[in-house]
């Protein structure tokens, strides 16, 4: 191989790449708490809530689920503003990925939902419980139980997703690689540093939702 | 063995009879360099223009070339009475084709640099072209130092990036946009105040007709256009010069940078 690496040009960067990891690190922390949230609220509005909700709520995923983030992120940054509504890139992107994350959360969270036995909500019902308790105690923590692992992919897919926010200018990782590519011309290196840290994110994302997991379901290790 | 021999010396005869004809011609134009008067003589200027370079040059919905460059082609053939022949060059091979005669003149966007200037001739400027920080008229910027602490947008790796990243002063917010489009985005939507972009990406604003007018208020870099032609031509050189000249004083000019541009031709130029 002819190319000679030279990871010594990026050392200057590292304030970039530093500022690159927190930014997606917020992003995805914000983004996929709210997201997570507004996916479990569908996820109730379109199994549980009233009936006039859930045509919305159908619509909102169908919508966000059949577009592409890219154009949400746009029309969210450079469309809004044109009604009045002018987000900081930050905003627009958090906004953009808890928009994105929670429509696909809802039909995850639904599928966990739709798989928990029929007997269970009257279990709940049987001890005089509100729906909106039987949904809280008996219903909703063994479905997220049940989707978590995918629920955390999806949380993953929608960090990944977050690159690029880049594109209006959030300086977030992909931003921090593509900047010094253009500063140093070091292409191969700046995006061999940048799928690196990616990687660990996403490790350290699933790690987190593990950790969280084992929380929230200790019942679990009695369960089986 | 025998026909190979023969083919050789056919080929050697023809190369020799070629140059032998190549020659004079090669010596005759040495010996006048008088372009001017071949053009005058042809009835044609052969003049390079690019067709890839809007506002400056591109390719109309007729197939026509049309832009900046082609109406100072034109006029500058109108002024010599000559039929102008336009020859569409890239970027890369618009010196060669003056360098190799194919073409009398240049007019395709070029700057000056001592690289240049070493090969070839240039005009009195023709056309602006800069970067600068631009901002609608309501937004008061006069030097760089006046936008610290206001959004600036601009393309990322662009050459206005590069300089504007030296000279900002350190409260300017610098957002930086993948491409020009998102750049003019971020400008239209109000996203960023001004931004810092090339005279040409300021006039393909202008020419969307749009609620806010980037107006330019602090230069970064300036390297106008100029009309190239071959060293030792200097009566092309001067009527070139002469008509541009008198373009400017007539106002022809102004006209032409008012219709590509959509601004004013610099005092300066």
């Amino acid at each position: 191989m002819a190319y000679s690496f030279d990871f010594s040009s990026l050392a200057d960067y590292a304030p970039v790449l530093v500022k690159g990891v927190a930014i997606t690190v917020e992003l995805i922390g914000v983004g996929g708490a709210l997201g997570v949230t507004l996916g479990i609220a569908c996820a109730w509005a379109k199994t549980q809530g009233p009936r006039w909700l859930r045509p919305l709520v159908e619509a909102y995923v169908e919508l966000i689920r059949n577009t592409p983030f890219l154009i949400q992120l746009f029309f969210i940054f450079f469309g809004l503003p044109a009604i009045g509504v002018g987000l900081t890139e930050m905003q627009a992107a958090i906004l953009a990925m808890v928009i994105n994350l929670g429509a696909y959360a809802c039909e995850i969270i639904r599928a966990g939902i739709e798989a928990t036995p029929k007997g269970q909500f009257e279990a709940g019902a049987s001890l005089a419980m509100s729906r909106l308790q039987t949904f809280r105690h008996v219903v909703l923590v063994p479905a997220l139980q049940k989707i978590w692992p995918a629920l955390s992919s999806q949380i993953v897919i929608v960090m990944f997703g977050s690159a690029v926010c880049s594109q209006i200018s959030v300086e977030e990782l992909t931003f921090a690689a593509n900047f010094i590519q253009s500063r140093t011309f070091r292409a191969f290196e700046a995006y061999i540093v940048a799928t690196v840290l990616y990687l660990a994110l996403a490790v350290l994302v699933r790690q987190v939702m593990r950790g969280i997991g084992a929380l929230v379901f200790p019942r679990r290790s009695v369960a089986r | 063995m025998r026909a190979d021999r023969r083919t050789f010396l056919r080929t050697a005869l023809a190369a020799g009879a070629l140059l032998g004809a190549l020659i004079p011609v090669v010596l005759s134009t040495v010996a006048r360099a008088d372009t001017l008067a071949d053009i005058m003589k042809a009835g044609v200027i052969r003049i390079a223009v690019p067709q890839d370079f809007p506002p400056f040059g591109s390719v109309g919905i007729d197939l026509k070339p049309l832009g900046y460059d082609i109406d100072v082609a034109n006029l500058i053939a109108a002024k010599l009475g000559v039929k102008a022949e336009l020859v569409p060059v890239t970027s890369a091979n618009r010196i060669p084709y003056l360098q190799t005669k194919k073409v009398d003149l240049v007019i395709s966007s070029l700057g000056k640099n001592p690289e240049r200037e070493k090969v070839m001739d240039f005009s009195v400027a023709y056309a602006p072209f800069f970067n600068g920080i631009f901002g609608p008229a309501d937004v008061k910027v006069e030097k760089v130092e006046d936008i610290a602490g206001m959004t600036v947008g601009v393309t990322r790796g662009s050459v206005e990036d590069l300089e504007l990243t030296k000279v900002a002063p350190p409260t300017a917010d610098i957002k930086r946009y993948e491409d020009n489009n998102s750049t003019i985005s971020a400008f239209l939507s109000g996203q960023v105040k001004v931004v810092a972009t090339g005279n040409v990406v300021a006039a393909a604003i202008l020419a969307r007709n749009p609620p806010k007018k980037p107006q330019v208020k602090v230069l970064i870099k300036n390297s106008p256009c100029y009309v190239g032609l071959n060293k030792d031509e200097p009566k092309l050189l001067e009527k070139v010069n002469a008509i541009i000249t008198a373009a400017k004083a007539d106002g022809s000019l102004e006209k032409i940078s008012q219709k590509w541009l959509g601004a004013p031709l610099p005092a300066d130029l």
